[in-house]
C-alpha cells in the first residue's frame, strides 16, 4: 500500500492543464473551460452542434486525462477487486476491460469506473473521482499495492464511425479485430501504446493510453491520420450529449457518491439506477452485498428509467407527476436532451416506488424561457427502452470503416 | 472427527466458558477450542520460578456478578476463595496509609471521611444505572424488534428513576474526568490518588482525560455487582475459576479440546459455517463464537474479504493497545510495607499517592516509555494462600499502571528499566524488599498479546471509553455480540461490558444466541 506520489505545489496553480493542452489550447476558440478532477479541460472547442456530430458521423477526440487512474497490483488484487467492487473480477480474462460500479456497507454508490486487466495480478482502476483512501481501507488484510497514475498516463478518447479507420491510417494494424472491451498493445515510437475499444458515447470507439511524454505525438499522429476522416477536438458538453443518447450514468448528475451525501437517503444504490447487470451476488462477499441481499428481496425506493416526452424542449431538472394536473409528485428528471440523431426528447428519470412499476405515463413540467419569459407546460412522458441510441457498429468486429 | 456439534466456540478463556456452560444447558452442542495447552485464557495461574504460582493476569476477582458465580455453582465445582472482601491500602510513603475497606474510608480528616461517605453514596446509585446497562445486551438503535424497545424502556426508566438530582449529575459528570470530580469532592491527595487510579487501570489515559468518570463508574458497578464477594482471591490463583468453569461446562455437556489452535473461520454461502484448526483438521457447526479478541477474529481468523471495508476500517481503528504491564516477584520471606498492617499484607496495595503522581506517571507512556515513578496495585496472594509459594516464602503480584504498548526501539531495554523503576519504587515502600526478591518476571502488553493472543495485549481486548461502550462496543455492526457474517458471533471481553474476569460478555452472548434461536 503505497500513498500518492508526485504531490505537487498545487497553490501555484490551482488547476492543472493535460499534456494536450499545448495543442488543444490553439483549437478552443470558445475559451470556456471547465474544471475536472483538478485539470482545466474545453467545454466548448467551437459549437456543441459540430462537436455533437462529429462523434455520430465522424470522428472525435475528447482528452480523458483527468480520469482518476489508480494502478493495482499484487498476489491479492484479484481477490481485492473482488471484494471492493460489484461485478465478478475472476471472470475478467486478461486484456478485458470491464464498466463497474463500487458500493459502501449499505449497498450505497460510492464510484463508477472501468478495471483494465493488464495481467493476472496487474489491474489500473478508472475512476470519475479520486478515493485513494478508501481503496487503501479496503486493502487491509490484502498483499496489494494501489498507486494513483493519474498524472502519469496522458489518454484520449476517440469516438465516432470513422475511428477505426483513423487509427488504422495511423497504422494500427488489426485495430478492426479488436473487440468492444478488448485491449490491444501497440507502439508509438519508443513508447508502449495502450488502445481499449471502450468510451462513454455508446458509439463505435476507442481509448487511447500512453505515457505522459508520448502525448503530443500521439495527438499528432492522431489528428494528421484523422485530417480526411473527419476528425474533430471535442469538450465535455457534446460528451455529454452522446452519454445521454447511449443511456450511461454519470456521478454527481444522476447519483451522488454515498461519500459526498449529507442528507439522509440521497444515496443510490445499484439496483435504483438498473445497473442490476453489474452486481454478481452469486460470486462471493463484496462491499454493500448483504445491504443489496436485503434490497433485492424487500424491493428499491425508485429506479432509474429512460423516458421520452412529448414535445422538443429538454426537461432539464422537470419535477415528473402522475398526472396532468401535477398533485402527486413521483420522481424527477436527472438527465435530459433533445436527441439529434434519434429525433426524440429523451431523458433519464429517477421515479420513487411504486410508480416505476405501476404506471405507464408519467407528466412533466417542463419550464421555457422564451425571450425574458417564463412559461410552464405540462407534457406527457412514458418509460422507454434504454439505451435511447445503440448503433450496431459499436459492438461490430471487424469494426467498419464508415 | 465431527460429533455434530452445534456450537463451536474459540477460546477456553472465562467468557468462551461461560457462554459454553450458558449454551449447553440450553441443549445445544458445544465445542471449545483452545489454542493453549490448558484452560483459561489471560485467568490462569502459572509458574514463573520453580515453586511460585501467581495469577498470570487479573489478580482479583473483583467485578464477576454474584449471581453469575451461583448460577453456574462454581463452589460446588470446587472453587474456594482464600481471601473475601479484601480491604484497598493506599500506600504513604511516610506515614500511615488510608484504608478502604467496607464501605468506608479510614485515616483521613473527618471532612473528607463525610465527603467520601456521600460521594460513594452518589456515585453507587449512579452505578446502579450503569450497573444495568452492564447487564444489558446491547440493543440496535434501530429498535427494529419489541425486545429491543422493551429493553430501550427499561433503561430509559432506570435513568428517570434515578430522581431529577441524581439524573441531572449524571448529565454532569458522565463524560467529565476524574481529576476534576475527585478534587471537586476531597483533600487528602492519598485518598484522591487512590480514585484516580480506579478510575484509570485499565483506561487509556490519566485522570485528567475526559472519559475518567465513565471508567471509574464503570469500575464501581462491576464491583457493586461482584456483592458479598467485594475484591476476591480465589485459591490457587484465578486460573481456579477457570478450571471450576471448564469442571461445569464439562458437566453440562460441553467438549472442550486445548491444543487446538483455530486457523481460519470457515464460510460457505455468507454464513459462518465451522472452524479450520492449525492442524489442518475441519470441525462443522451452524455457529461460530469467537472469545477471542475483534482484530484477531474478524482480521486474522474471518479475513476482511468476508466484510465491508467499512467495518474493517471500524475495526481497524477499534483502540486495542494494553497500558498495563504485570510484574510478578520470588520473595524469600514475607514483605513489610511502611504502616501496613496483617489485614493490608493481605489486601490490595496501591502506589497511587496523588493525582499529580499519576498524572506524571502517565506522561512518559506517551513517548513510548516506561514511567520513572510508576503507579502499581499490589497483591501478594500467597499471604492468604499458601498453596502458591513453598513455605515460608511469598509471591507478589503487581499491576504497574501507564506502561505502553510500543516501546520505542529498544524494547529489551525499556522492560529492564521498568523492573528497575518499579523495584526502586517499592523500596520507598517496602524497604528491604529487594534483598527478598530470588526471581521475577515482567509481562508487557506486548507479552500479555503474544502469551494470551490477545491484539494489542490490552485486558479488556480493547480500550474502554465512551466509544467504544454499550451500544458501539466493540464498533458499529458488531455489537450485541452478532457481527455482520451470518453464524458468527462474539464472547469476549472486547464486546459489551468489557473485561475484567466478569463473564458478562460470555452470559449475554448466549443470551443473544438463544434469543435468535441459533
Amino acid at each position: 500500500m503505497l500513498a500518492q506520489s508526485n504531490l505537487r505545489p498545487h497553490y501555484r496553480r490551482p488547476l492543472l492543464t493535460t499534456p494536450f493542452f499545448e495543442r488543444s489550447q490553439y483549437l478552443v476558440e470558445t475559451d470556456t473551460y471547465v474544471p475536472w478532477s483538478g485539470y482545466s479541460t474545453p467545454d466548448v472547442f467551437s459549437s456543441v452542434e459540430q462537436e455533437y456530430f462529429a462523434i455520430r458521423n465522424s470522428a472525435s477526440v475528447f482528452d480523458l486525462t483527468p480520469m482518476v487512474k489508480y494502478r493495482i497490483v499484487g498476489p491479492d488484487a484479484q481477490r481485492y477487486l473482488n471484494r471492493l467492487i460489484t461485478r465478478d473480477v475472476s471472470k475478467l480474462k486478461v486484456n478485458r476491460v470491464a464498466y463497474t460500479v463500487w458500493c459502501n456497507e449499505f449497498g450505497h454508490l460510492i464510484d463508477d469506473g472501468t478495471v483494465f486487466r493488464f495481467g493476472p495480478n496487474e489491474f489500473h482502476l478508472c475512476t470519475a473521482e479520486r478515493q485513494l483512501d478508501w481503496f487503501l481501507d479496503s486493502a487491509i488484510g490484502f498483499e496489494v499495492e494501489i498507486r494513483e497514475v493519474t498524472d502519469q498516463i496522458a489518454a484520449l478518447s476517440l469516438q465516432g464511425p470513422t475511428s477505426c479507420a483513423v487509427l488504422k491510417a495511423m497504422g494500427l494494424s488489426g485495430i478492426e479485430n479488436l473487440k468492444l472491451f478488448e485491449m490491444g498493445h501497440y507502439r508509438l515510437g519508443e513508447l508502449p501504446l495502450m488502445v481499449s475499444r471502450t468510451g462513454f458515447t455508446g458509439d463505435l470507439g476507442y481509448e487511447l493510453w500512453i505515457a505522459t511524454e508520448g502525448a503530443l505525438d500521439l495527438w499528432d499522429r492522431l489528428m494528421a491520420a484523422g485530417h480526411t476522416r473527419g476528425i474533430r477536438a471535442i469538450g465535455y458538453q457534446a460528451l455529454e450529449m452522446a452519454r445521454i443518447e447511449a443511456g450511461f450514468v454519470l456521478p454527481n448528475i444522476d447519483f451522488i457518491s454515498a461519500a459526498r451525501t449529507i442528507r439522509l437517503n440521497r444515496e443510490t444504490t445499484p439496483f435504483e439506477l438498473g445497473l442490476e447487470w453489474l452486481v454478481a451476488l452469486e460470486k462471493g462477499h463484496f462491499n454493500g452485498r448483504r445491504a443489496l441481499v436485503e434490497e433485492k428481496a424487500r424491493g428499491s425506493r425508485r429506479r432509474l428509467l429512460g423516458i421520452e416526452i412529448a414535445g422538443k424542449k429538454p426537461a432539464h431538472g422537470s419535477l415528473i407527476y402522475d398526472g396532468e394536473k401535477g398533485l402527486r409528485q413521483v420522481g424527477e428528471i436527472k438527465s435530459a436532451l433533445w436527441s439529434p440523431t434519434c429525433k426524440r426528447n429523451i431523458a433519464l428519470a429517477m421515479i420513487e416506488a411504486p410508480y416505476f412499476s405501476t404506471l405507464k405515463e408519467f407528466w412533466v413540467d417542463i419550464y421555457v424561457h422564451r425571450e425574458l419569459l417564463w412559461e410552464r407546460r405540462m407534457e406527457r412522458a412514458w418509460p422507454v427502452e434504454r439505451p435511447f441510441f445503440a448503433p450496431e457498429r459499436r459492438k461490430a468486429t471487424p469494426a467498419p470503416d464508415r | 472427527m465431527s460429533k455434530g456439534y452445534t456450537h463451536i466456540i474459540i477460546g477456553a478463556g472465562h467468557n468462551g466458558l461461560v457462554c459454553a456452560i450458558y449454551l449447553a444447558k440450553s441443549g445445544r452442542k458445544v465445542l471449545v477450542l483452545e489454542a493453549s495447552g490448558e484452560v483459561g485464557g489471560a485467568a490462569v495461574t502459572r509458574e514463573f520460578a520453580p515453586g511460585f504460582k501467581v495469577s498470570a493476569a487479573a489478580h482479583l476477582l473483583n467485578a464477576m456478578p454474584a449471581e453469575l458465580l451461583r448460577e453456574l455453582e462454581l463452589e460446588r465445582h470446587g472453587l474456594q476463595f482464600s481471601a473475601l472482601g479484601m480491604p484497598t491500602y493506599a500506600l504513604n510513603e511516610s506515614g500511615a496509609p488510608i484504608v478502604f475497606a467496607a464501605g468506608a474510608v479510614e485515616g483521613v480528616d473527618a471532612e473528607d471521611a463525610a465527603a467520601f461517605a456521600a460521594f460513594q453514596g452518589q456515585i453507587s446509585r449512579l452505578a446502579r444505572v450503569v450497573g444495568h446497562v452492564l447487564d444489558m445486551v446491547p440493543f440496535r438503535l434501530s429498535f427494529r424488534t419489541w425486545r429491543e424497545r422493551l429493553d430501550g424502556l427499561k433503561l430509559a426508566w432506570k435513568i428517570r428513576a434515578l430522581g431529577a438530582r441524581d439524573m441531572r449529575e449524571l448529565l454532569r459528570i458522565a463524560a467529565m474526568n476524574a481529576y476534576d470530580l475527585l478534587t471537586e469532592n476531597f483533600r487528602s491527595s492519598l485518598l484522591k490518588g487512590a480514585l484516580g487510579l480506579d478510575a484509570t487501570l485499565g483506561a487509556e489515559h490519566s485522570a485528567r482525560a475526559p472519559g475518567t468518570v465513565l471508567t471509574l463508574l464503570y469500575r464501581w458497578a462491576s464491583q457493586a455487582r461482584a456483592g458479598a464477594y467485594g475484591a476476591a482471591q480465589p485459591a490457587g490463583g484465578m486460573g481456579a475459576v477457570t478450571q471450576a468453569m471448564a469442571r461445569a461446562a464439562r458437566e453440562a455437556g460441553v467438549e472442550i479440546r486445548t491444543g487446538a489452535r483455530v486457523k481460519r473461520i470457515l464460510v460457505e454461502g455468507d454464513h459462518a459455517r465451522g472452524v479450520l484448526l492449525e492442524s489442518g483438521e475441519t470441525i462443522p457447526a451452524q455457529s461460530i463464537i469467537s472469545n477471542a479478541d475483534p482484530k484477531t477474529t474478524f482480521l486474522a481468523l474471518l479475513g476482511p474479504e468476508y466484510l465491508d471495508t467499512d467495518f474493517v476500517r471500524r475495526i481497524d481503528h477499534f483502540r486495542s493497545k494494553g497500558l498495563v504491564a504485570k510484574v510478578h516477584l520470588a520473595l524469600d520471606a514475607a514483605p513489610r510495607f511502611n504502616g501496613v498492617d496483617a489485614a493490608g499484607l493481605a489486601g490490595r496495595l496501591l502506589v497511587s499517592p496523588s493525582l499529580e503522581y499519576l498524572e506524571l506517571a502517565f506522561n512518559p507512556s506517551k513517548y513510548r516509555e516506561v514511567p520513572a515513578n510508576p503507579v502499581l496495585e499490589i497483591t501478594v496472594p500467597s499471604i492468604k494462600d499458601p498453596s502458591l509459594a513453598p513455605a515460608g516464602k511469598h509471591v507478589m503480584s503487581i499491576n504497574v499502571m501507564f506502561v505502553p504498548y510500543e516501546l520505542g526501539a529498544d524494547a529489551a531495554g525499556a522492560r529492564s528499566q521498568l523492573l528497575s523503576n518499579v523495584l526502586a519504587t517499592l523500596e520507598r515502600y517496602a524497604p528491604g524488599l529487594r534483598d527478598r526478591i530470588t526471581a521475577s518476571e515482567v509481562l508487557t502488553p506486548r507479552d500479555l498479546e503474544r502469551e494470551f493472543g490477545m491484539a494489542g495485549g490490552h485486558w479488556h481486548h480493547g480500550a474502554l471509553a465512551f466509544d467504544q461502550f454499550f451500544v458501539t462496543r466493540p464498533v458499529p455492526g458488531a455489537a450485541g455480540y452478532s457481527t455482520p457474517m451470518p453464524g458468527l458471533y462474539l464472547c469476549g471481553a472486547g464486546s459489551h461490558p468489557g473485561g475484567g474476569v466478569m463473564g458478562i460478555a460470555g452470559r449475554n452472548a448466549a443470551r443473544k444466541i438463544i434469543q435468535e434461536g441459533n
